[in-house]
Parts: C-alpha cells; structure tokens; sequence
C-alpha cells in the first residue's frame, strides 16, 4: 500500500517578490508503506519543505500530498504521523515522561494508559530509567532519543524525521542511526528521514531521494539493499558503492552550477508562518 | 549542607563590612550627620521601633513600615496581575499586541515615579490610593514585557509540533505558552518585588499620609536625626528583602524542575 502519494507538487516562498524562492517544483513521488525514504540535497534544495508539507506544517502552492491514501491535512488531523525535529523541543517543565505522554494527552488516552506507553516508548529507546528526569538533565543524544519515543508514543505508521541527528557528534549519531534502524525493524513504521549526511541516507534508507535545488526537483532515486546493517556493513564495499552512487548524484547537482545556501535556514525554520504568530 | 555552605560567604562579608562601617567612622572620627556608626542605627531602630509619635517625635518604624508595606504589596499585586492579564490578552489578540505593545515598550522607557505628583491630584493624597498607583504604574511594564516575550518566544519547532497533533489554539496556549512564560514571569516578580518598595517610597516623598517611611525618612533628615532616617532605610530594605523572597518563593512554585538563579 502506499504510504504517500506526491503529486505535482510546488511550493513557492514569496511569490512575486524579489525574495521568490520556488522551494519545490513540480515533483512527484510514491513511497510505499514501510519503506525508509532518506531526502538528500545540497542546502535549498527543498527537503525539508517537502517533509512539511508532507506533514500538512505549510501549504504547497500547487499540487498536493495524499497519506494513506488520505489529503495530508485530514492525514494531520488524524494524527496519522509523528514528528522528529533536529532540535528534540522537549518541553522544559515537563519529566521526560510528561514530554512523552504530551500527545497521549492531547488526544484524550487515560492516565494509566498514558504512563504504559511512555514506559513502553522509553524502554525502546532505552531510557528506561530517565522517565522523572527532566530534559536539561540529559545529554543532546539523549534529549533526542526521547523526542523520538514522543513521536511514537501513539503508534502513528508514519514517521516524519527533520534531521534529528544534525546536532549530535559522530558516535552518538552512528548509535542513533542503529537505534532507529531497529525501531523501523520492529514497529514497521513508514519513516521519512532528510539528512545532510550521504552516510546516513545509505545506512538508513531502502531509496534515497536526491534532490536539486532551485527550483526543487528530484534529481534522482537511488534503490540501496544493503540487507542486515550493522557496524560492519559500513566499511563493506557495497556501501562504499551506494555512497559514491549518491555522492556523483550530488556532484552531478553541484557541477551543474548551483549556488548552495538558502530556504531552508531563511525560509522556513526561522521564518515567520508559525513562529511569531500565537496561534 | 550546600544551603548553607552558600550562605556563609555573603554573611562573613556582611558582618566584616558592619564591622569595618563601625571601626572607620569611630577611627576617622566620620561625624554621625554624615555617617551614623551601625551601633548608632541599630539602637535608632530599638528607641524608634514602635515609639509613641507626637510631642516632637515624628517616628513610629513599625507602623511606618507596615503602611508603606502594605502600599507595595497592594500595588505589586495590581500590577502583576494587571501585567500578566494583558500580556495574556495580547498575545491571543493581535490588535490589542499591535496596538499596546509597542506603547507599552515606550511608556517602559519614561520614569514612571515622575508621574507621582500628577497621581496624587487626580487619586488624592489623603489615603493611599495615589501612592498605590504608583507602584501599580512601576510594577506592571517589567511584568506586562516579561510575560509578553515568555508566551511569544516559543520554540518554532514546539509549535510545528503542536500543529501536527492538531491542537487548537487554547490548548497551544494552555500547554505550550504559559508554561514556557513562567520562567519569564519569575524573573519579572524577582524584578518587580524590590520594585514595588522602591516606587513606593519615592512615591511618598512626594505626598501622602505622613506615617510612612518615605516621610519618616525625609522629616528625619531635615531635623538632622540621621540615625532615625537610617534606621527607616533599614526598614525598607527588610521589607524589599521579605519582598524578594516571597517573589523567589513563588517563582520557584510556578517553575518546578527548573534552575533558579538569584538574578
């Protein structure tokens, strides 16, 4: 089945003025339910635009995304996916737990109910002993582990994932990335990930999603099938293969005289749609 | 342990300065109009404490500061409540924040104990609403800023979050808003506390029943009783301190889990 359905997709950040960025241009995808999708692009390329509206977060100009089937505005609206930002946005006067059980909350789940989830979720990222700690007391890695439990806390198929490890060094990044791995393994959770980090997309991913910038295009489609993935498969020759394979893709981008730097910084997560404005 | 561990230093030098305060003016022979020795203070404020007024004594600290007490927790109270309620309405209506932020952001920057002499024509200077009005004027921009940049100043990617779990805007406010103000609201009261007894003094130097501290203070000085007008400073002092620890207390309520600093 498929998970989500890009179709005809454009996104134009300040349309007619000087400052006009076509953040997407016409794209189309299909990503099937399950998958690991990695979206890999030089700056302004458009993938962190594309996982917001996937997530239904902005509005694209033209054209639209379908989740389970679904317009991603109702998809939003039935909680159909989790979040994962490069900031944790732990809530600070929430323990850990509150910060995990937070969407249970929302969505009305008793307290027992609540308090087996968030014990459960936080079991699976193995913080099991941090429920009543609050976040400032814990390391980046950790901060973030538990954002992730936070968006799996109520079972959602869909993981949208905004470069969450960004933030963190090397070791932290490579345990995290086998963590996760081993979430999608287990809970069969459809994950959209956009990284910088060509590793990372090959490690993680069953396709990477290259994208062009300016205007933003999928560039190309890169199939990997690594089989198990473990520590070992990263110094194998296959992965050595698939990140060449990706590299030459963004070589090929860059040759092609494209400027990096841009929306995303200045568009979109400093912006000011959902920022300044009390809701 | 570690309480107390970090109260020995400021005690140590408080006592050491008391100590140094007394030698120097003895030793230097510092004329007590000029320079009253803190042993002279502090019998000031044993003879003056609850003295009988009248009959050429002017000076009653207890019932001084009790009254200018209650003129600076009367207006820290408006004032908070009235900085913190329309910080609230601001943010949730975009008219009011375009419209009063902005003149609020420019009233902060006027002194606003300038404005005693005018409060007191229009509120009067017979009871204690002029001065009240002042503290109220005082207290209320710290607060009403504070307040108003903790409920805005949200994390842009808490509320991409809240959006994709679909929360309305109450509940965006209840769960993400508030919370996130309420460290800004404990510096605010921090601020404010110590505010309040200041404005209120001032505001009494500028008229008012007489059995205040702003009073006592000045018709002490002007009959040369440094030591009284002294032991009047102390008293407020105490009282800012009492205030500033109620503001730590609460501030402490209101954000569990989270560090406080002092300042």
């Amino acid at each position: 089945m498929t998970a989500v359905k890009i179709s005809d997709l454009s996104m134009t950040f300040g349309a007619g003025t000087p400052a006009q960025v076509n953040a997407l241009d016409h794209v189309n995808a299909d990503i099937a339910e399950g998958e690991f999708i990695s979206l890999i692009g030089p700056s302004g390329c458009g993938k962190s635009t594309m996982l917001r509206l996937i997530g239904d977060l902005l509005e694209p100009t033209s054209g639209g995304v379908e989740v389970f089937g679904k317009p991603s505005a109702q998809a939003r609206l039935d909680r159909d996916y989790g979040m994962v930002f490069q900031q944790a946005g732990l809530f600070d006067w929430r323990t850990v737990s509150a910060n995990v059980e937070l969407p249970l909350e929302l969505m009305g789940h008793s307290k027992a109910d609540r308090s087996t989830r968030s014990r459960q979720m936080l079991e699976l990222v193995e913080l099991g002993d941090f429920g009543k700690s609050y976040p400032w007391q814990l390391s980046g890695g950790m901060q973030q582990r538990v954002a992730i439990a936070r968006a799996l806390s109520f079972s959602p198929r869909l993981l949208l994932m905004d470069e969450p490890f960004g933030a963190l060094d090397e070791m932290t990044r490579e345990n995290m990335q086998t963590e996760v791995l081993r979430i999608h393994k287990e809970l069969g959770t459809t994950i959209i990930f956009v990284t910088h980090s060509i590793a990372e997309a090959v490690f993680l991913s069953n396709r990477v999603i290259v994208l062009s910038p300016r205007p933003g295009r999928i560039h190309s489609i890169i199939d990997v099938e690594l089989g198990r993935r473990d520590a070992a498969i990263r110094e194998s020759a296959e992965f050595f293969k698939k990140t060449t394979e990706v590299r030459e893709a963004l070589r090929g981008i860059e040759s092609g005289g494209i400027e990096s730097g841009g929306i995303e910084s200045g568009g979109i997560e400093s912006g000011g749609i959902e920022t300044g404005d009390p809701q | 342990m570690t309480r107390l561990r970090a109260l020995w230093p400021p005690v140590v030098f408080g006592v050491g300065f008391l100590m140094l305060w007394e030698a120097a003016v003895r030793g230097f022979g510092i004329e007590e109009f000029l320079l009253p020795k803190p042993s002279s203070i502090l019998s000031a404020l044993r003879t003056e404490w609850a003295g009988e007024v009248g009959g050429g004594r002017i000076t009653n600290l207890r019932e001084a500061g009790w009254e200018t007490g209650k003129v600076a927790v009367l207006g820290l109270i408006l004032g908070v409540v009235l900085g913190a309620g329309l910080a609230l309405l601001t943010t949730r209506f975009r008219l009011l924040r375009d419209s009063f932020t902005p003149l609020a952001v420019v009233a902060n920057a006027t002194p606003i104990v300038a404005l005693a002499p005018i409060f007191n024509a229009w509120f009067g200077i017979t009871g204690m609403a002029s001065n009240v009005a002042v503290v109220i004027a005082v207290v209320f921009f710290p607060v009403f800023i504070n307040v108003a940049r903790g409920l805005t100043e949200v994390g842009p990617s808490q509320l991409e979050l809240m959006r994709s779990y679909a929360a309305s805007p109450a509940t965006v406010l209840r769960q993400v808003r508030i919370p996130n103000a309420m460290p800004f609201f404990a510096v605010s009261l921090r601020l404010a506390a110590p505010l309040s007894v200041i404005a209120a003094i001032v505001a009494e130097y500028f008229g008012g029943p007489t059995n205040r501290l702003g009073p006592v203070i000045t018709q002490n000085a002007s009959f040369s009783r440094y030591d009284n007008a002294w032991a009047a400073i102390v008293v407020a002092s105490v009282l800012g301190l009492v205030l500033f620890g109620i503001a730590l207390f609460i501030g402490r309520l209101v954000t569990p889990g989270q560090r406080t600093e002092l300042l």
